[in-house]
């Protein structure tokens, strides 16, 4: 009889009775993304000191500090086992809605701000509720919710429309200077913030527990009492929530509204999920992780910057052989931990 | 005359079940369940009771209604009629949670926990303390630890669920069950995957929480182990109850009897064939020494032309799975497979059909038939299969075929073009034995071809059976229906545990030694060699 329950690869390790003794076969994708992280930037700064200072870890921030709030979302999607393809056009979409509201209407951007969180959580809300009540696969409905972001997007604007109010002026310059004259954003901060609630709902709520669950196998998840629509719809709000969140940030980063921006930041959000160790089959993986991800791709960048002399697509090559190697290791996880389970059997 | 005490506490050994006969006391009663699914009966007025401190086996072959009845009990299933009385209320709980809350806990065969969670996250899943909205981890794992108390684990809560055996998670699955329910424990096959010194363990714990009280449902196709382990036991037959025992009055050969519904007395007549009859048809294919650990012992096998072997053995003997050895669908460790040309490769169902083999498998609807196609598409799948799609098979010959097969099998369908999911079962599985016998196979396994299919039709299918041999096919049938197996045919094979134990011809073949072969305690493994 075969052993039981690998479901979907998720590693299987070996029988203990002994308390304690060798860490948790879960968080080596993590260990491993930490290491890359801290090895690339040891390298990184051998070559090029300067990397190594608190304005480069300060541009870093700021210059992620979008991509890292989309990442948080998705990491919750993808550790309920899903996939949300919408967010890269959610983003543009809310720059050009602050951009129009702000030109078109006396509006506060706070008050923007919370209509716009509105509408996307709700959007985010809806493709949650149709991917349960039709049992459609998320990659579908959220590809259909891309193209429907993404063109009313268009609908508002095909221009880029600047954006220029006294409070965004605000928002851009404001920092916190820290010792080394490194620029901590207001953006940046954001960024981290939005990391730590990610971490605080997905590994210390019952919310988060379900979500788990539904990752490790819904039919299961269900017979031990998740309220499976109820999350769903919540877990793809979330998700709509940050891409909103992004779309923010992205804007007063940019300080401008244009209906092409962020395309393909949904597949850029996945890799910085996967690089930071979450099973992409979802049930298995830390929101913290996912920062680490942010930030190696964030670095891969800033290297090639550096450099001068490489061109930007080394960051795709980079980063796809980090994705594959990624992939890979969980694999090999899988592979490792089954083995060892059948010798004893 | 005031009787001592004491007296009150001895059972009550007028009745055949001593001191469960009353029903007034009991944990749970069910009086004349009954649900019916589209074609079936699957539960028809089905009585059961289950006492507090008792273990209380649930056996049956497939199709019995045991799976009906828990779903029933757990809230899967909505019963049609029948009544539930749990403690003396009437109950009728419309799903997992509402059952469990009233107190009826499930474990299944399959560990329904999560294994991606620690075990302290599923253990108090739903119910984590929490401080201040957070689940408090400390606590949580303070409350799991108290929760496997007693149930003699050293385990440590904070790790993953999947690192632990599956003896442990299905312990573990117990402790959540309890803690949730308290009332009535059911514990669906929960040794398949376990091995005996796992089992042990399983029953021990099974046996200290019938000791603080709980009523147990045990289901298990292992006999040995529903004596080692149960107080009572209830057979089910056909969604019918059959008898409820205490377990310690009944032997094996009358269980055996009762799970598959013959009488002692009934002695049945012997096959269709003189004995002596095989020995002179030519041999065709030769098996020796095919096995698999953990899966079927190995076992030898002669297979002659236009022989009908049967394969009997109740459910979980290795019936199932040493056709699947034979038709490459599970990988034989050992053995090998020969013709009068020499090796036949039968390591992938490919190869298997590359020599000329056929496999109807037991589950119809899932593994046998495509429900959207239609009948005429179902007939060609395999014959197109083995083409390569690159090269399909002419629109008019598919037709012929099809119109062919619908006479020759008496397929009752509109027309060639109908979906086979609208057919009956007993045609559907005519499509099926015509997609086969459309490859023209030389031998053919059929694994239950019988299930779920009305009683007319059974024979309709046997006697197919029988024609399909006249021009030299040989067949493999696997059943449960006994009587089916001694009219169809010509030698018997029993399994039983996983091992080939014995092999029945001519004049020997009848349900009552079939039985007695299926009931006997220790024979050593069936080796043509050997013998």
């Amino acid at each position: 009889m075969g052993r039981l329950p690998g479901i979907r690869g998720y590693p299987v390790a070996i029988h203990r009775t002994t308390k304690g003794g060798t860490m948790n076969p879960r968080t080596f994708p993590l260990l491993a993304t930490i290491a890359i992280f801290l090895m690339a930037y040891a390298i990184c700064s051998a070559q090029y000191p300067t990397i190594f200072s608190t304005r480069v870890a300060g541009n870093l921030l700021t210059d992620n500090a979008y991509l890292g709030i989309t990442a948080v979302g998705m990491t919750l999607v993808i550790l309920s086992g899903g996939i949300d393809l919408s967010v890269g056009s959610v983003i543009a979409f809310s720059g050009v809605f602050i951009a129009v509201m702000l030109r078109d209407t006396g509006l506060h951007p706070l008050i923007i701000f919370a209509l716009l969180l509105l509408v996307t959580t709700a959007f985010g809300a809806a493709m949650g509720g149709l991917i349960d009540i039709l049992a459609m696969p998320p990659f579908i409905v959220t590809l259909a919710g891309m193209f429907l972001a993404r063109g009313v997007a268009y609908m508002l604007t095909i221009d880029s429309v600047p954006i220029s109010h006294d409070f965004y002026t605000y928002l851009q310059k404001a920092y916190y200077l820290m010792p080394g004259k490194g620029r901590l954003t207001f953006i940046g901060v954001l960024m981290l913030l939005t990391v730590l609630v990610g971490m605080i709902v997905a590994h210390r709520t019952r919310f988060g527990a379900s979500v788990f669950a539904l990752g490790g196998g819904v039919a299961t998840a269900r017979l031990m009492g998740v309220r499976v629509r109820r999350t769903t719809v919540q877990i793809y709000a979330f998700s709509g929530f940050m891409s909103g969140l992004a779309g923010i940030v992205f804007s007063i980063y940019t300080g401008s509204g244009y209906p092409l921006a962020a395309v393909g930041t949904e597949l850029t959000a996945i890799a910085a999920v996967v690089i930071g160790g979450t099973l992409l089959a979802g049930g298995a993986g830390y929101m913290f992780g996912t920062l680490i991800g942010v930030l190696t791709m964030g670095l891969i960048q800033t290297y090639i910057v550096f450099d001068g002399s490489l061109s930007s697509w080394w960051t795709k090559i980079v980063i796809g052989v980090l994705l594959l190697s990624f992939i890979l290791l969980q694999k090999g996880l899988v592979h490792l931990s089954t083995r060892r389970q059948g010798v004893r059997t | 005359m005031l009787a001592p005490r004491f007296l009150t506490d001895i059972p009550n050994e007028t009745g055949p079940l001593g001191r469960w006969q009353a029903g007034h006391d009991m944990l749970l009663t069910i009086r004349s369940l009954t649900k019916s699914f589209p074609g079936t009966k699957a539960l028809d007025g089905v009585d059961f009771d289950l006492a507090a401190g008792e273990v209380h086996a649930l056996l049956g072959e497939n199709g019995a209604g045991k799976s009906t009845l828990i779903k029933c009990l757990t809230g899967a299933y909505r019963r049609d009629a029948g009544e539930m009385r749990l403690e003396g209320r009437a109950i009728s709980p419309s799903s997992t949670s509402e059952a469990q809350e009233l107190g009826i806990g499930t474990v299944y065969q399959e560990v329904n926990l999560l294994p991606n969670l620690t075990v302290a996250q599923n253990l108090t899943f739903g119910r984590e303390p929490r401080r201040f909205g957070l689940v408090n981890g400390r606590l949580q794992k303070l409350q799991a630890q108290e929760m496997v108390q007693g149930y003699g684990l050293n385990i440590d809560v904070g790790r993953d669920l999947s690192t632990y055996s599956v003896a442990i998670q299905q312990i573990i699955a117990i402790a959540r069950a309890v803690a949730l329910s308290g009332k009535v424990l059911i514990l669906d096959e929960p040794t398949a995957s376990l091995d005996a010194a796992e089992v042990r363990m399983l029953f021990d714990v099974v046996r200290g929480l019938r000791d603080r009280g709980l009523g147990i449902v045990f289901v298990s196709h292992f006999l040995d182990q529903v004596f080692d382990l149960t107080d009572r036991l209830t057979v089910l037959r056909n969604g019918q109850h059959v008898v409820t025992e205490r377990t310690t009055d009944v032997d094996r050969l009358q269980l055996i009897h009762h799970m598959l519904g013959r009488d002692l007395e009934t002695v049945e007549t012997p096959g269709h064939t003189e004995a002596g009859d095989v020995v002179q048809r030519p041999e065709m294919l030769r098996f020796s020494g095919i096995g698999r650990a953990g899966v079927v012992d190995p076992f030898d096998l002669t297979v002659h032309k236009g022989e009908v072997i049967g394969l009997a053995g109740l459910l979980g003997s290795g019936r199932t799975e040493s056709a699947e050895l034979l038709f490459g669908l599970r990988r034989a460790q050992t053995g090998e497979a020969r013709d009068a040309n020499g090796p036949v490769a039968i390591d992938t169902p490919q190869a298997a059909i590359a020599a000329g083999f056929g496999f109807a498998p037991e589950d119809r609807k899932t593994d046998g038939i495509v429900a959207d196609l239609s009948v005429r598409e179902n007939i060609i799948l395999a014959l197109q299969a083995k083409r390569g799609w690159a090269r399909p098979l002419p629109r008019a010959e598919q037709d012929r075929l099809a119109a062919d097969y619908i006479k020759r099998l008496d397929i009752r369908t509109p027309d060639a073009e109908k979906a086979i999911g609208d057919l009956s079962g007993g045609n559907q599985q005519k499509v099926v034995l015509a997609r086969w016998l459309a490859m023209n196979p030389r031998f053919l396994i059929l694994d239950e071809p019988t299930r779920g299919i009305d009683v007319g039709a059974h024979a309709e299918i046997l006697k197919l059976i029988d024609r399909l041999t006249e021009d030299g096919m040989a067949v493999l049938v696997i059943s449960s229906e006994l009587d089916e197996l001694v009219v169809a045919a010509d030698r018997i094979i029993v399994v039983r545990d996983r091992r080939h134990v014995t092999e029945l011809t001519g004049a020997a073949v009848t349900t009552d030694t079939i039985m007695q072969a299926i009931a006997a305690e220790d024979t050593p493994p069936l080796r043509e060699g050997v013998l």
